[in-house]
Parts: structure tokens; sequence; C-alpha cells
């Protein structure tokens, strides 16, 4: 096998393959993320506080003299993480949800859907403010409230999606071959509905990662000193003046991880059904 | 057309009184119990006494249904309740905030449109070309920057460097430009791009190619053959961006020390101060509900197809 074909589709796609090694950056960042920084994210260093980089510190201190980078870096595990299981909740309450309300039909399907209609009279990010209000601030309760806001847009998804693969062969056939209703539903229906879903989560994890650092940024979500980019942000507000190189960094790294993950996601959109998309966005 | 506002407005009355349901059992059903943080809020010690009383005064002590129809009825009267942190009664300290967070929110949404229509048309015509390349990076990093990072960076530029541009307050319409640019980003390259792709396919079709045949000027075609199929999208779009507007602006208000509802509502969360969330949160779905009522009916107006189904537009 020569070489030249396997680096064609990176020559053409750049991008692409840049966001890739960003998700693969960030990937290892949040798995080993303490063991690969030198500095503890959180050990406090006054004497050492805003200094500039240098070879100790590569993006500098903060006003407490903790490591920049240290904490960046530590700070992956929060913001993937949360937005990872978020993703897990949503699509498992979506596709639920949503794949019995397209399968069931009927009834069953009338009363979800008007509840969906319901909570999607919430913008989401008021819809996630009430749920913290309800539930309380901290890492647990955020994930909770951003799921709690989208499973709505999901489950109608995903009724969609069911709706138009009710009378597909391979389900005629199971249902032929005598399947219980149940077991064509969890067998054949949602595995193929996962597939499609997956795509549009994917579209969505930037949106997801901006909602957290957002609330936490308000400080609503994950509470000082845990080392979150949305928190390393509203910690720095109050030296925009001085240092401003504070703000910079957290906020480009949200940044270039938000566009990776939305250049994948549209990777991969590209290459399914466009039309599936369509009325997708909130 | 009248029948069609008609309907619509029907159709809201189910709509808000749901949300109205959601909001005040979700906070009820929660996992804490009003009267401790009506007691802990008003600084009174949790005594079994001061607990069953607090739970009388605010009518715990009722069934939920009929705490919710009090809540409700009293709401409609313009009367949510006092909140427990301040003591004071929530609509009339809402309603004094609102303008504020209204204004930016209004002019960041009109900013969008004027910006991101043009954009929009622009890179349509000019296909692959170098406006087009501008509108797409636009896009580009409109979808992913942080808004809250972008005012940040406005104020490190235009504040601290340059000195153009005050950072913070509500002072003429100088102080309302970073704000305004920080909310609507995200919005108007999602609508730019959406109007662009919007129209190279309405362009392609066989109605606006017959015109171009037929010898019409170009830009007569394009402002009334293809122009007005390819506005509906946008139209959609647009009452999307505006929920993520009213959320955007509550967090970029902290930014700007912009005096709207956004500190207000953020402290009354975190204090778990029941009706002043309560109260918050429906008039935002209010809000949001009006818009998209309005968004609708624009949608009506561009689109006869939609006024004459008796279905929802999908």
């Amino acid at each position: 096998m020569s070489l030249s074909p396997s680096l064609a589709p990176v020559a053409r796609r750049p991008l692409l393959a840049l966001s890739g090694l960003m998700i693969a950056v960030l990937v290892l960042a949040a798995l080993a993320g303490p063991a690969l920084v030198p500095w503890d994210p959180n050990a406090i260093d006054l004497p050492h506080r805003l200094q500039a980089p240098d070879a100790a510190h590569w993006l500098g201190t903060d006003h407490l003299g903790r490591d920049i980078l240290s904490r960046l870096v530590v700070g992956t595990r929060v913001s993937l993480g949360c937005v990872a299981v978020t993703m897990a909740l949503i699509l498992g309450l979506g596709l639920g949800i949503g794949g019995l309300a397209g399968y069931a039909g009927g009834r069953t399907d009338q009363v979800i859907m008007r509840v969906a209609d319901v909570f999607m009279t919430f913008p989401t990010l008021i819809l996630a403010l009430f749920m913290i209000g309800m539930l309380g601030t901290g890492l647990v309760n955020v994930i909770i409230a951003i799921a709690l806001s989208h499973w709505a847009w999901y489950a109608r998804i995903t009724r969609g999606i069911v709706l138009s693969m009710r009378h597909r062969d391979f389900l005629l056939a199971a249902q032929l071959a005598g399947a219980s209703r149940l077991r064509i539903f969890l067998e054949h229906l949602l595995p193929a509905t996962f597939s499609q879903l997956v795509v549009l989560a994917t579209l969505d994890i930037g949106h997801m990662m901006l909602h957290v650092s957002g609330l936490s940024f308000l400080g609503l979500g994950v509470q000082a000193p845990t080392p979150e980019w949305g928190v390393m942000i509203a910690d720095a507000r109050s030296f925009v003046w001085t240092a401003p190189m504070l703000i910079f960094w957290p906020g480009l790294t949200l940044f270039l991880s938000v566009m990776a993950f939305n250049v994948l996601g549209d990777a991969l959109r590209d290459r399914l059904d466009p039309h599936l998309v369509e009325g997708h966005g909130h | 057309m009248r029948a069609y506002i008609l309907r619509r407005l029907i159709l809201l009355v189910p709509m808000l009184l749901g949300a109205s349901l959601v909001i005040f059992l979700m906070l009820r059903l929660g996992p804490s119990d009003p009267a401790m943080d009506y007691l802990r809020l008003s600084k009174v010690p949790p005594t079994p006494q001061a607990l069953a009383e607090a739970r009388t005064m605010l009518g715990l002590d009722q069934p939920i249904l009929t705490q919710y129809l009090h809540w409700l009825g009293r709401g409609l009267q313009g009367d949510f309740g006092i909140s427990y942190a301040l003591q004071r009664p929530v609509l009339p300290d809402l309603l004094h905030f609102l303008p504020a967070t209204l204004e930016l929110a209004a002019l960041a949404l009109a900013f969008t449109l004027a910006v991101s229509v043009p954009m929009g048309i622009w890179a349509a015509r000019h296909r692959d070309r170098w406006p087009d390349q501008i509108a797409r990076l636009v896009a580009f990093l409109g979808v992913s920057v942080p808004n809250f990072w972008l005012g940040f960076l406005l104020v490190v530029v235009f504040s601290v460097h340059l000195g153009w541009l005050p950072p913070m307050g509500r002072a003429g319409p100088a102080s309302l430009i970073l704000p305004v640019i920080s909310v609507a980003f995200m919005s108007l390259a999602i609508n730019a791009r959406l109007l662009r792709a919007s129209m190279l396919e309405v362009a392609g079709q066989r109605h606006v190619r017959y015109a171009l045949l037929r010898g019409l000027p170009p830009r007569r075609v394009e402002r009334r053959h293809v122009l007005r199929n390819a506005w509906l999208p946008v139209i959609t779009a647009t009452g999307m961006h505006i929920g993520e507007m009213l959320g955007g602006v509550l967090v970029i208000e902290s930014i700007f020390g912009w005096p709207g509802v956004g500190r207000y509502a953020v402290s009354a969360i975190l204090n778990r101060d029941y009706p002043v969330i309560q109260a918050f949160t429906l008039m935002m779905v209010v809000i949001f509900v009006l818009c998209n009522l309005i968004v609708d009916i624009l949608y009506a107006l561009a689109d006869p197809r939609i006024r004459q189904t008796p279905e929802e537009p999908a």
C-alpha cells in the first residue's frame, strides 16, 4: 500500500484532520490530565502570581500563582466529561421517550409529544437556569439541568426518524418472522435510530460545551476552585485590565474545542442524509 | 389571515398553561423545601414551630393543585408573591429590570438581521469567491465562539487598548455596541449562512431559471423570485435565535454590568428564591412565545400556503 492515497483525504480536509487531532488531544487530557501536568492545578503560590509565560510556566500563572496550562489541561476532564455524560443522558431520554412515542403511536404519542411541546416553549438556557434554581449548583446538577432542558428536542427528532422507518423492509421482515413488538423496538428500531442520532449529537457537543461553561461562568455551574474553563474565565474577570491573558487562554481552549467538534459534526452530517438535519436547531 | 392569527392565539393558552404547570410543579417536586428556604433567607432559625408557621403562611399545607391555582390566579392579576430574600414584591422588581434586558435583546436581533441579510445575499451572489469565503469564515467562527469570551475580547481591544468604547454600564448608544455584538454574533453568523444556502437552493429551481430565460433583469429575479422563497427558513431560524438571545443576554449582562434582569435572576437562582425564579422563568417563556407568535405571523404573511392549510406549519 502506498502512502499517498491514505494521506490524500488529510490533504484535502486539513481542517478535519486538525479537528481530529484536537479532539484526540482533548480526550487524552481528559483521561490522563492530572498525570500529564507538571504542576498541581490548585497549588496556590502567591509570590509567583501573574507571571508571564516562561520555561517553568508555559502560559504563565494566574492571580493566585496557579499554573494556567495545568489548570487548562486538568479542566478538560470536567468540561469533556460533563458533556459526555450529559449527551449520554439526552440520547437515552430522547431515544427512549421519542422512540416510544413514534413506535407506539396513538394516545401515547399524543401525550408524550404535548409534554415535549411544553418543554420546547422554554428557551434552553432559561430552562437550564430554572432547573439549577430547583436543584442547586454543582457539576451533577448542571448535567441534569442541561439534559432536562434538551431532551424534548431529541425526543422529537427520534420520533421523526422512527416514523420514517416504520414501514422499512427490515422491520416488516422482523414482524413477519414473528418478533414481538418490544423485540422489534429494542433490537431493530433503536439501533438504526441511534446511529442517525449520534451524528446529530456530535453537532451539538460544541453547543453543550458552551452551555456548561456559560453556566459555570455565571457561578451557577461547576464551582471554584475546580479548574473548569468557564470558572477560570469568571475568576479572571477582575483582571481584564491588568492581565487579560488570564481570560484569553481558557476562552481560546474552549473556542478551539467547540470548533473541533463542530467540524467533526459537519463532516459526519455531510456523509449522512442531509434532509435529516432539517428542523434541527435550538 | 385574521383566522390564522386567532387560531395561533388560542393555541398559546394551553402552551402557557403547560409551561406554568411545569414551572410550578417542578420547583415543588424538587429536592428542597420552600419553607426551609424561606426561613433561611429571612434569617429565622428553623425551629419546628417556625417551620410550621412558614408552611401555613406560604400556603404549603394545602393540596398542591390548590397551591398552583392560587399562584396562577394571583399571577394573572399581577401578583407573583414576595421575594424571600429581598422581602419585596417580585413583579415590580422584575418589571424594573426587564426593559434594559429587552432593549439589549431587541437591538441584538435587529443587528443580527441588519448584518446577516446583506451578508447572506452578498455571499450567494458571489458563490465560492472571496465574499462567500468571508461569510463562511464568519459562520465558522460564529458557531464556535463563546459569547462571554467574545465580550471580554471586545472589552480588551476596544476599551482597554483603544479606549474607544465604554467597558461597562448603560450610558448612551456607545455603551450598547459591545454588548450587542457579543449577543448577536453567533446568530448573525448562522443566519447569513442559512440565507445563502437557501438562496442558492431556490436559485436552482425551475421558476427562477425560467424568469431569467424570459430576460428579466437578474436583480429583479433575485428580489421577486429568489428572496421571496429564500426568506422562509431564515424567518423560522430567527424564532429559534430569539430564545438563544434571551439566554445570551443574561450572560452578557454580567460582563458589561448591564442593569437588566440577569443579576436579579442569577442571585435568585443561587438563593433558591422560589417566587422570583417562578416569575422570572414564566416571564421569559411568555416573551419567547410571543416573539415566536410574531415570527409565525410573519411567516404566514410571507408564505400564503401556511394560511390556507389547517395544519400547523412544520
